[in-house]
């Protein structure tokens, strides 16, 4: 991999299937479908990889994280942390749900002296995590639009212009099957899936019936 | 409870009572309560998935073709054996038939995917489980460097390169970032190694983490994209184009190198660094033996890496399969994973709902209606569960069984059912390994077996990626170049109704993927994953789990530093989270050790 090919890393990290965790999954899966990618840019589905994307963040000069994130504010909240930020805000309280295994994957780039030169967290406080098979709550989905702009404006500080996708020239992150709306419309109901998760069990209400 | 016996255990759960939860988070949630006696020592064990998975629910009435893209994130890390494991139960379903080439990428990929995970495992998730970071600070580095250059010809062993190494990780400690050295018992008397061997083990973690970057490439040449590759029912979705250039489009020449390169590489990092440092580690461990559970009695392997396209019987595949149970060696059991009478989930235990609870179902058969209910004996509430009740339901995990009988799954399983059938390629390094600890047989059956097992195995499976690249290699050269059959790519070719079974051996264990088509649509979907097999919680009989079984009798140094219970259950590599380390209690809210 040449450095040309590693200016830029847009990664998405949780899981889909976990309502407000797909958020940053579903940020990058969007702005692949609106924007082209500079050359030297990529946009990846982290997933919940943990220490597995550490070759890809070691090998990025700038990278930028989507993620849901629980900074202690409203829900739906958008929040951006930059740079030393990111990882001393990750150690400082419980942040991402994937800390465990991000937290480390920044550690790990640190301690091999190869963090990324610039780091931006873009989160959302989620409004439900605990939903199986369930999708963003609309106070989350509303935030997709203003997470990705702040993206393309900060790459574009970066030196590194976003252009529209022609709608004809379509893109996709992951297999379409997996693309929100067919992955909404192809869903069981909330009372089928008895999509609540352990909330029911060490910290929630009463379990679905 | 009353106090009983089952399997040769005694479980007592009158002592006092210590809960380590969650051992681990994201995918899934794994509690452990265990009961001590006055000695410290592990009378009683309960093993529980906090966590609901309806993944069958949601696939449900989903098109078939996709279900791999869904099953892909079951696991934060084992994705990609998961959807080989679904495009394998659609193709049984329909009988469709793939290409040698696609067998033989699927193999190399699904090999690839053993390799990394065992060498992430091993120094990442589990290694920190033995070695005690502090204490290399403290290491001499000339010392070290004699240490590592007695046990391996690796050449990154210099005193300098120690040395570096050492003032690079104070200076990391210092800072306050200790990152992921956050979370061990530094210090603890459990851990054994001298400070040269804390040493060198943390230069190789380090390097182990450098290594993956070379690693992953295979997944991104043949899958198209990495961590989550693309799959295709009927074969791979990668055209062959030998005489093509660049990094897109049709595997190449050029890319066809460069997997090359990795797989020699990783045989040498594998031969050099991960075997030798287990060996080291293992020498001065030669006293703990404890985490044997199952292994020595009862384990299940399905078998994988098929020679040849299509065939999943027992002799075609090179990663064996068997089941051993009662310990006897002398006789490896077939395993038919149609048969309703050999697996069977149970659900006395699990907080699910059968119609007759006393009876197993097949997954051809399989329901997923949950039942949250919690024993009479639980102690807190229902929002701050103090301690589970093990005499009623107490888990989210399903309780498989084979013939009836609780089973370990996993490399050491593997490993058991090869040594048994005799095949050199399993008995003689198992041997070997042995030998040169000064150890018995009865020495495979514990935690450290199972570790041995999986750096043996991440050997094994180096060699037959090289192995099945030379058959891609020489097939297409033949002329071969079909990597996918699209003949009954469309549903109006499929019978109205179908069922079919998929099943690989995943990083930690047998892994299997029963589907019901109707219609062209999922109409039932189950999966028994390797930690439903290891986590399983008790079932009508009273049998115990492999991971419950494995801690029984070890003695903890210390009540609340359970380290003994975290190496034990991390040799087992849970696949419920992408990490398995334990927070400390500041840390997030990750874990906390509760003694009651």
């Amino acid at each position: 991999m040449s450095d040309a090919s590693n200016a830029a890393l847009i990664l998405g990290i949780g899981n889909l299937l976990w309502a407000d965790e797909g958020f940053g999954v579903r940020c990058v899966e969007t702005l692949v479908r609106r924007y082209q990618l500079p050359d030297g840019v990529t946009a990846m589905d982290g997933g919940t990889q943990g220490l597995y994307l550490l070759p890809y963040v070691q090998a990025a000069r700038r990278l930028v994280v989507f993620d849901a994130v629980d900074f202690g504010l409203a829900p739906g909240t958008l929040l951006a942390v930059e740079d030393d930020a990111v990882p001393r805000y990750m150690g400082a309280k419980k942040m991402s749900l994937h800390q465990t295994g991000f937290q480390e994957v920044l550690s790990a780039a640190m301690l091999t002296g190869r963090l990324p030169e610039s780091l931006l967290l873009i989160g959302v406080q989620p409004v439900e995590l605990d939903d199986y098979g369930g999708s963003l709550r609309p106070a989350v989905r509303d935030k997709l639009d203003a997470a990705i702009e702040l993206a393309v404006a900060r790459l574009r500080d970066w030196g590194m212009e976003l252009a529209p996708r022609d709608p004809s020239d379509a893109a996709s992150l992951n297999t379409t099957a997996l693309e929100l709306d067919r992955y909404e419309a192809g869903r069981p109901s909330e009372q089928a899936a008895c999509r609540h998760g352990d909330g029911r069990i060490l910290f929630g209400d009463d379990p679905c019936v | 409870m009353a106090a009983y016996e089952t399997q040769g255990f005694k479980l007592d759960n009158s002592g006092k009572r210590v809960v380590v939860d969650p051992v681990c988070r994201i995918e899934g949630h794994l509690r452990l309560e265990v009961n001590l006696d006055d000695h410290n020592v592990i009378r009683n064990a309960v093993s529980t998935g906090t966590m609901w998975r309806g993944l069958e629910v949601i696939l449900k009435h989903r098109d078939p073709r996709d279900a791999w893209a869904f099953t892909e994130r079951i696991c934060g890390v084992c994705t990609g054996t998961h959807a080989l494991t679904s495009v394998r139960a659609v193709e049984d379903a329909l009988g469709i038939r793939i290409p040698e080439n696609a067998n033989s990428i699927r193999n190399l990929m699904q090999l690839c995917l053993q390799v990394h995970d065992h060498l992430v495992h091993f120094y990442h998730l589990h290694a920190l489980d033995w070695v005690d970071v502090v204490s290399a600070l403290s290491a001499d580095p000339k010392k070290t460097s004699e240490l590592a250059q007695s046990i391996s010809a690796w050449p990154l062993s210099s005193p300098g390169y120690f040395r570096d190494l050492q003032s690079r990780l104070k200076k990391f400690v210092e800072s306050g970032q200790l990152g992921p050295f956050r979370n061990g018992y530094w210090g603890s008397p459990a851990y054994k190694l001298p400070a040269e061997a804390n040493l060198m083990a943390v230069a190789h973690y380090l390097e182990a983490l450098d290594f993956q970057k070379e690693i992953v490439k295979i997944h991104t040449v043949f899958g198209g994209k990495n961590p989550h590759p693309n799959w295709l029912v009927g074969g791979m979705p990668c055209a062959i184009n030998l005489d093509g250039v660049g990094a897109v489009g049709a595997i190449n020449m050029e890319r066809l190198n460069l997997v090359s390169s990795i797989i020699d590489r990783s045989i040498e990092f594998v031969e050099q660094v991960y075997l030798p440092d287990v060996r080291a580690i293992a020498s001065f461990y030669k006293d703990w033996q404890y985490g044997g559970g199952l292994s020595s009695s009862c384990v299940l392997a399905y078998g994988d890496i098929p020679e040849k396209a299509n065939d999943y019987s027992a002799g075609n595949l090179l990663l064996p399969q068997g089941a051993i149970v009662g310990g006897d060696l002398g006789t490896v059991h077939p395993v038919d994973l149609r048969d309703p009478n050999e697996i069977q989930e149970f659900v006395t235990h699990s907080w699910y709902r059968y119609p007759d609870e006393q009876k197993g179902l097949h997954p051809f058969d399989g329901i997923t209606e949950p039942n949250f209910e919690l024993g009479p004996n639980f102690k807190g509430t229902k929002t701050n569960i103090e301690a589970l009740d093990e005499s009623a339901k107490y888990s989210w995990i399903k309780a498989p069984r084979w013939k009836g009988h609780a089973m370990e799954v996993g490399p050491l399983a593997r490993w058991v059912v090869g040594y048994a059938k005799g095949n050199p390629e399993f008995k003689e390094p198992v041997d070997k390994l042995l030998q040169d600890l000064g150890l018995p047989l009865p020495a495979l059956f514990s935690t450290l077996g199972r570790t041995g097992a999986r750096a043996l195995e991440c050997e094994w499976a180096a060699h037959k990626m090289r192995y099945f690249f030379d058959k891609l290699i020489s097939n297409i050269k033949a002329g071969d170049l079909a990597t996918a059959n699209v003949q009954k790519w469309e549903p109006s070719s499929w019978p109205a109704k179908a069922k079919g079974v998929g099943f690989t051996e995943a990083p930690r264990g047998a892994l299997g993927h029963w589907v019901h088509i109707a219609d062209g649509r999922i109409e039932n979907y189950q999966c028994i994953v390797p930690t439903t097999w290891n986590g399983s919680p008790r079932d009508p009989q009273g049998q115990i789990g492999a991971y419950e079984a494995s801690l029984m009798n070890t003695p903890l140094a210390k009540a609340d530093e359970p380290l003994e219970i975290l190496r034990t259950i991390h040799s087992f590599d849970p696949c419920l989270a992408c990490s398995t380390h334990v927070m400390s209690p500041d840390g997030q809210e990750m874990t906390s050790v509760k003694v009651r």
